[in-house]
């Protein structure tokens, strides 16, 4: 919150330090981290002075003459939704979130113990199922939630909990985890994998391309290969019978932000337990060469006793994008559930044993 | 000759659309277009027709949905659609609703698409086959590809001497637009795959205009005081089949739906 | 039959008009090239079979006249696809397994060129070093690349696309495919050797022509080529939906591994 009054008192370029520390081979990005690092104590002025770009940076433009988005994008991050607990302010020191990557990498590359069941899943980095083996879009920020200034989510209403509660329920009724392909988590099911709004990095893979043309802006996520088309033509959202997972994107310009809002969620997507009626508004900003803040806010009344809001950076990626045939090489939701099967057989056969041995 | 005519017709028109910026604006924004004339000084709607929409699955708009048999996966889905309904959902009575909710609950029982039943007005109009108009004075025709379904449009008012599936079609021309009104229905049709339904005071008055040389502009307002608390209205383009070879082929669907309807009936029951 | 009679009449004035259009220079976008943005959608049946074929039963006796094949005169160019022999006899299997085996009904990506022809829409976004052809059905899209044309770096179900413009046209060269989709219901399949040549220019405001050379030597004894019209879906509010099919087809792909089986 702060930030953004410092922000635009000090202009773009500074905040974009601040908040979006990259490894850039320039020196003077490294070099300024420190000071901005505690914004709440760092002079405004001073900063912009010291940064030794002093040319101002205009953001390029498509032919259209709206600024230019394009290119390839991540926004891998360890910054969790919520604050952690135990953690109180709102930013570390880069010494200290190089601390938490650090930490967050070595728990990757943990070796699992031969014999277990979790070595029978593939070593995550060997794979690249990783965070770190991808360039990371370095947040200061100990939560992407800024608002609640605590930085979690707001207390959510009766109604929520009570949504919250039937689901489970519900869940529990159609049985355990594979006894059927639906109760397997939607993203093994290849459905769905939270592609957003609000855009959320997966845990690998998270890679997203822009595409402009006129009146359009085109997002494309690599993971589940989902592509989010947003007309920038101020027409309405579709109607009320409509519904999907991605829900129904709306955008418009604001200077040189892009906003977009999105309605006619479906009552599946949930995210963190929201209802159909979930509004995401997000904003992007591109505040250099290397960079794009995305902000967000989400708001359903009849979840959450307020609107919450978000912030993350987004850096340049080299490209390409890969095809994600998820569901076409979907061999892991047949073999878990053949495995399941074979295994009620095996039960069930010695226990058959044992009656007729009795 | 008459298709010659058409060529600099199809410049001139390309120069007035061309114009529009992407997206198309809404058809009263663009300017007035005037279709060619037929012999007899009317607007020229002859040709090889089809909606592209999602119409016949759902009038209204619809998210995607899985189809109603299963075994067929995602070629038999039900695809989204945006709806032709104009100013939200259909106005069933209440009792009404209540049916048509049971109508879409058991639709592949008992909608007569299914049958090769013929498909009723305006669902022809949608169905996603073509249809061909054969322009007279007097009668209009339109051959749907669609179980030969035809409709023959009166250019001379005369009254319906039953109720038919086709409903019976008495047209005149209000300046570029023919204007259809369809009366004497059966009750038996349905207004696509989700259950939409009428009774037999079905009224509907469609108004058909060109737009470009390869797009009609299609209103149906459709009054049923059995079933809606008032009239409401359905609007969508009509495309023109442009390929050299175009033409209505033969669809006839009743030996596809025979075992359907009489499978039961076999001495021998199917698998 | 009077249809058929009126059809041949109404036929020779189609097929003059479109013979005597003359070649049609398309917009512009702000950095000069042909303008294809929009919403387009293919109008025939070619997403049954792209060859020639009359009307016919569904396979699905239960569904009755809504999933029989509507008839269509084809889109391959001299009607015939030229398959080796061996080719044809898969061809044959595939199609008499057509339940079991298509990939569309298990919503798998439709690969090049089906997803252009299959009913629903696609969108297409013209950036300048990338264009963006987004399908509605699963959401397949298709990037083309436009400048630094390389060369595959894996296979893929939509494989890899470098294009170019040719004064009008919007010529789209594909490899890298792999050897699973399949060209449309009836079992027209290819290997991964498949590479596809596409031209596209706008014939009018409203109108693409599509064509696509198809090459595959595992399979085809020559290259053939398919044409058809791609035309804009032009209501007010025309725009891409979601057609997300993997959740509608889970019960057929894993339907016998359910604890308890689903019929």
């Amino acid at each position: 919150m702060h930030q953004r009054v410092l922000a635009a008192s000090v202009g773009i370029a500074a905040l974009a330090l601040a908040l979006t520390v990259v490894l850039l081979a320039q020196v003077p990005a490294a070099a300024q981290a420190p000071k901005a690092a505690t914004p709440a104590a760092t002079k405004p002025a001073p900063a912009t002075k010291a940064a030794p770009a002093a040319k101002a940076w205009t953001v390029p433009r498509t032919p259209e003459g709206v600024p230019d988005l394009q290119g390839y994008w991540t926004n891998n991050s360890y910054t969790p939704l919520e604050r952690p607990n135990g953690v109180t302010k709102e930013f570390y020191t880069l010494e200290e979130l190089r601390q938490v990557e650090k930490k967050n990498a070595e728990r990757e590359e943990e070796q699992t113990t031969p014999g277990t069941v979790a070595d029978v899943h593939y070593d995550f980095t060997q794979f690249g199922l990783d965070r770190s083996q991808t360039r990371l879009a370095d947040n200061l920020r100990t939560s992407v939630i800024t608002n609640p200034e605590n930085g979690k989510l707001p207390p959510v209403t009766p109604e929520g909990q009570k949504r919250a509660a039937d689901r489970a329920a519900e869940r529990k009724k159609q049985g355990a985890q594979y006894d059927q392909v639906q109760n397997i988590p939607i993203g093994s099911r290849c459905v769905w994998m939270n592609a957003g709004p609000p855009m959320m990095p997966p845990g690998y893979n998270p890679a997203y391309q822009i595409v402009q043309s006129p009146g359009y802006v085109t997002i494309l996520v690599e993971m589940l290969h989902e592509t989010r088309v947003i007309p920038t033509d101020g027409r309405p959202h579709a109607p009320a019978g409509v519904r999907s997972w991605m829900g129904d994107p709306k955008g418009h310009w604001e200077g040189d932000t892009l906003v977009v809002e999105t309605t006619n969620f479906n009552d599946k997507v949930a995210f963190r337990g929201a209802s159909e009626n979930m509004k995401v508004t997000e904003r992007f900003t591109r505040t250099s060469d290397d960079a794009i803040r995305y902000e967000f806010t989400v708001d359903d009344p009849s979840t959450w006793e307020r609107a919450w809001k978000g912030e993350m950076p987004f850096v340049k990626i080299g490209g390409p994008i890969f095809e994600h045939a998820c569901n076409e090489g979907n061999y892991g939701i047949a073999n878990t559930l053949a495995g399941a099967r074979k295994e009620e057989k095996k039960a069930a056969e010695e226990a058959a044993k044992k009656i007729s041995t009795k | 000759m008459r298709a010659r005519f058409l060529g600099p017709m199809m410049i001139a028109a390309a120069a007035l659309l061309e114009a529009a910026p992407a997206p198309p604006q809404a058809p009263a924004q663009a300017p007035a277009y005037r279709a060619p004339r037929t012999k007899d000084g009317k607007p020229n709607l002859n040709g090889i027709w089809q909606a592209v929409n999602e119409a016949n699955w759902d009038l209204e708009g619809h998210g995607a949905a899985p189809g109603p048999f299963w075994q067929l996966g995602a070629e038999f889905s039900v695809p989204p659609g945006m709806g032709i309904v104009e100013g939200g959902p259909i106005p069933y009575k209440p009792e009404a609703l209540q049916k048509r909710k049971a109508n879409f609950a058991n639709r592949m029982n008992l909608d007569p698409e299914i049958k090769c039943y013929l498909p009723g007005v305006p669902r022809a109009m949608y169905m996603p086959y073509p249809f061909q108009i054969v322009q007279s004075t007097d009668p209009i025709m339109m051959v749907f590809e669609y179980a030969g379904a035809v409709r023959t449009v009166y250019m001379k008012k005369q009254p319906a001497p039953a109720d038919s599936w086709m409903g019976w079609s008495n047209g005149r021309w209000e300046g570029e637009t023919l204007v259809i009104d369809t009366t004497d229905f059966n009750d038996l049709s349905w207004f696509d795959r989700s259950g939409n339904f009428h009774s037999d005071a079905l009224h509907v008055v469609e108004r058909i205009t060109a737009l470009a040389p390869n797009h009609l502009n299609y209103e149906a307002t459709i009054e049923d005081p059995k079933v809606f608390t008032r009239p409401w209205k359905i609007s969508m383009p009509l495309y023109r089949r442009i390929e050299k070879n175009a033409q209505v082929l033969e669809f006839k669907c009743v030996e596809f739906a025979e075992d359907f309807i009489y499978g039961a009936l076999r001495k021998v029951p199917l698998k | 039959m009077v249809t058929s009679l009126v059809t041949s009449g109404l036929l020779l004035a189609v097929t003059t008009v479109a013979g005597q259009a003359p070649a049609y220079r398309a917009p512009r976008t702000p950095d000069g090239k042909p303008n294809f943005n929009g919403i387009w959608q293919a109008m025939n049946t070619a997403n049954w079979d792209v060859e020639p074929h009359a009307a016919g039963p569904s396979l699905v006796r239960e569904l009755g006249a809504i999933a029989a094949v509507p008839g269509g005169l084809g889109i391959v160019e001299g009607g015939e696809i030229p398959y080796r022999p061996e080719a044809l006899a898969k061809k044959k299997e595939n199609q008499a397994n057509r339940l079991k085996l298509d990939p569309e009904i298990k919503c798998y990506l439709p690969g090049v060129p089906r997803a252009m022809y299959m009913p629903s829409p696609f969108q297409i976004i013209q950036g300048q070093k990338h264009i963006m052809i987004v399908h509605e059905f699963a959401g397949a899209v298709r990037t083309i690349y436009m400048e630094n044309h390389t060369e595959a770096p894996a296979d893929s179900w939509m494989g890899w696309s470098n294009g170019h413009w040719e004064g009008e046209s919007l010529v789209i060269d594909t490899k890298g495919f792999n050897d699973l989709s399949w060209f449309d219901r009836a079992g027209n399949f290819h290997s991964d050797e498949l590479h596809v040549v596409e031209r596209i220019r706008a014939r009018s405001p409203e109108t693409l022509s599509y064509e696509a050379t198809i090459e595959d030597p595992k399979v085809f004894t020559r290259p053939w080529k398919i044409s058809m019209p791609l035309y804009r879906r032009v209501e007010p509010n025309a725009q891409l939906m979601e057609f997300r099919c993997v959740e509608f087809v889970e019960d057929l792909i894993y339907g016998h591994l359910r604890k308890q089986p689903s019929k």
